[in-house]
């Protein structure tokens, strides 16, 4: 169904990081955007469409100062919201937002860490940082923490007047994913999904004050990778599973022992409803998602599976909205390995 | 990321170091008793691993480690771990203790890609602890602190959710990134390719908790299964083993962790860097946190093995023309990493004095003691030539 072309070699290797490839594709200019993930760096590539040409950039983690050590990176994802797109970087210390090309930074918003000074005492027991990323329809982003509360900034359509308008708390344990969809033109009643390392879900709809419509309860596994795709919440577990939940009421549509290693990354092609999922255990798979009205239920199928040697698979992303092609990342690999429809 | 990872580091560190420290101490001459000079008896053996030992499973030095706190450089763990070396009678050249820190981080690294599931990082912690008591089985008052600092990594840990093992695992991934060394015991087992990168099965029993991938489960909206189909998986798995014991004692089952060297064929560690390795050269400057990290983990262990009525060991484990060249390019590296400690000294007092003190004590531990022609470390570096 799909063959390897030419990867795209990156300037460092991906960090074991959940959801670790960014993708943005510039139809206007012919180009797609891809971000890696490398310890306290961001390798960002742009591709021309023709493979010509490939120009690269990296960016780092903001320090606040001198005498703390680097500050790790979680995730970098990009936003694409109606009037602009922006590249946010999660880490230890906080959230730097990007205009999408990595050229400037638009926003810095600071963790609350206390400083760890001489005594020891102000280290916290657990690891502070901030992870999960999405827009959200119009104009927010939303960003998770490891406390589980979620940061809620509104975004002007341009410019650097970028303000926390909320935080919402939903969750108890560490976020690690969240998902979006905007439904256009159509009523939608959700339209965030995140979740968190207890695999609890939580359904919100975005406005003024977010929403929580309603909160899914996970098995102490961790949910790492999340999606939202006509209203239905799709989730990766820590034991390979993958779960479909009608995102409003909270009812399972179905269930798949998908692969048999903790999953990293889910994403769905929204025109074409294709799944990829990919796992610690070098698989990546491709589904097919299914609305089926009558019943008003989803079902997945399985359509192909690509094996990445010897290979711990961290990121995995379509390349377009039809999942033409896809795009796979993995721990200690310096490069972006990509497939096409044969 | 993880403010956890220190004890499981130093442990599973420490205990391929001691791995490979009892197979080359194995290999050596044995006589019965202490009365012939220049050849190491049971005894030795025995003090060596007991010094060692008691140094790392101290109970201050675990205290210090079991703080909530950031895992930093290389460059400091590999520090600690040469003064924990030095605890015993041994001493090691810099050249030996790099490739010595190379099969260490090499084997953890291993061990950790290959870790089943999150928590699995706790039995191979566990069978890192059940070896290393069965080196120090001789000395009770060893064992005990053995067991106290058993007991305080199970309290820990144990109620830590799997979530936060893999948080942990990740942290210890991104601090493994882009190590490839090639070890040829590896290579031979086949754990290993030929680029230095570790082997994946797609097939084999998955771990314990993960159902066996290929079903596909439909529900209506009652909750009731109404289809149930297979796909094809591309590997070939089984049902789980039975779970390992995370107490004091049993069986842990998972086998990473337990020694892989066997015997004492030398052969075993010798070890090559792949073409594409980037060399740690930049003497970049220690972050404050990690300088007083530092001081902590030194001050809180007992004081260094200065043999001063008897002649100390030295020991070259890995000998080789290349290597005493890259002793000498290394050594460079090691003043630099001084000076740098002197700079950061000077804006704390704290931290000033007790590493003044330490960069004294590793000034004079490099200088071999003069008497080494009726010391068994004449020997030894005659044997290890040989290799």
């Amino acid at each position: 169904m799909y063959h390897k072309e030419k990867s795209i070699q990156i300037k460092n290797s991906a960090s074991a990081l959940y959801n670790n490839l960014g993708v943005l594709r510039i139809a206007p200019r012919r180009l797609t955007y891809f971000t890696v993930v490398h310890a306290n760096v961001v390798n960002m590539v742009s591709a021309s469409w023709d493979g010509l040409n490939y120009s690269h950039r990296q960016l780092q983690s903001k320090e606040p100062n001198v005498a703390t050590s680097t500050s790790l990176i979680t995730q970098a994802a990009f936003c694409a919201l109606p009037s602009r797109d922006l590249l946010v970087v999660t880490s230890q210390k906080g959230i730097q937002m990007y205009e999408s090309d990595g050229s400037i930074m638009v926003y810095w918003h600071a963790l609350d860490t206390p400083e760890t000074a001489t005594e020891l005492l102000c280290v916290p027991a657990q690891a502070v940082f901030a992870r999960g990323i999405s827009a959200v329809c119009e104009s927010y982003i939303c960003v998770g923490l490891s406390t589980g509360a979620i940061l809620v900034f509104d975004v002007p359509s341009k410019g650097s007047n970028i303000t926390l308008s909320d935080v919402m708390e939903g969750h108890k344990e560490s976020i690690t994913d969240m998902a979006s969809e905007c439904c256009g033109g159509e009523v939608c009643i959700a339209d965030l999904v995140s979740a968190d390392d207890g695999g609890n879900l939580c359904v919100w709809q975005s406005g003024e004050e977010f929403k929580l419509l309603n909160h899914i309860p996970g098995f102490d596994i961790s949910c790492s990778s999340v999606k939202l795709w006509k209203g239905t919440v799709v989730a990766g577990y820590g034991t390979g599973q993958i779960r479909l939940y009608e995102a409003v009421t909270g009812i399972l549509h179905a269930e798949v022992n998908a692969h048999a290693r903790w999953i990293y990354s889910l994403d769905i092609a929204p025109f074409s409803g294709l799944l990829l999922s990919a796992a610690e255990d070098s698989l990546v798979r491709v589904w097919h998602l299914t609305m089926t009205p009558e019943s008003h239920s989803v079902e997945i199928a399985h359509l192909y599976n690509e094996c990445v040697t010897d290979t711990q698979i961290c990121g995995a992303k379509f390349c377009d909205g039809d999942g033409y092609a896809f795009a796979v990342t993995g721990y200690d690999l310096s490069e972006i390995i990509r497939y096409t429809q044969s | 990321m993880s403010v956890r990872t220190l004890p499981l580091v130093f442990i599973n560190l420490g205990g391929e170091m001691l791995y490979i420290l009892d197979q080359r101490l194995q290999a050596l001459n044995t006589s019965e008793d202490n009365s012939e000079k220049g050849v190491w008896s049971e005894n030795d053996r025995r003090r060596v691993m007991n010094d060692i030992v008691g140094a790392m499973f101290s109970k201050d030095f675990m205290d210090e480690l079991l703080k909530p706190q950031q895992l930093y450089s290389h460059r400091t763990l590999k520090t600690v771990l040469t003064r924990l070396a030095h605890a015993s009678i041994m001493r090691l050249n810099q050249a030996s203790m790099d490739k010595l820190y190379e099969l260490m981080v090499m084997a953890f690294k291993y061990q950790v890609f290959l870790c089943p599931r999150p928590k699995d990082l706790l039995l191979i912690t566990y069978n890192h602890i059940d070896t290393i008591r069965g080196f120090v089985r001789h000395t009770p008052v060893v064992v005990n602190q053995v067991d106290e600092t058993h007991r305080k990594i199970i309290e820990v840990y144990s109620s830590l959710p799997e979530g936060e093992f893999q948080l942990l695992r990740q942290t210890l991934l991104i601090f493994f990134q882009d190590m490839h060394v090639r070890v040829s015991l590896f290579l031979k087992n086949k754990v290993q390719n030929p680029n230095g990168r570790f082997a994946l099965s797609a097939s084999g029993p998955v771990p314990h908790g993960i159902d066996v991938p290929g079903l596909i489960r439909m529900f209506d909206r009652k909750g009731r299964e109404v289809s149930r189909s297979e796909f094809p998986t591309g590997g070939s798995y089984t049902s789980p083993i039975r779970e390992g014991c995370f107490e004091l004692h049993g069986d842990r089952v998972i086998r990473l962790g337990m020694t892989m060297y066997t015997g004492n064929n030398p052969e075993e560690t010798h070890t090559s860097k792949a073409s594409s390795v980037k060399k740690d050269d930049a003497p970049n400057l220690l972050a404050k946190e990690e300088l007083n990290l530092l001081a902590r983990l030194m001050g809180s262990m007992k004081a260094e093995n200065t043999p001063e009525t008897e002649t100390g060991f030295r020991i070259n484990l890995f000998t080789t023309d290349q290597e005493e060249e890259y002793a000498g390019a290394s050594e460079g590296a090691a003043q630099s990493l001084f000076r740098v400690i002197n700079i950061q000294a000077m804006q704390d007092e704290q931290a000033a004095t007790q590493l003044a003190r330490i960069a004294g004590q590793f000034a004079e531990g490099d200088k071999l003691p003069e008497d080494l022609s009726s010391s068994k470390g004449d020997d030894l570096l005659a044997m290890m030539d040989d290799l």
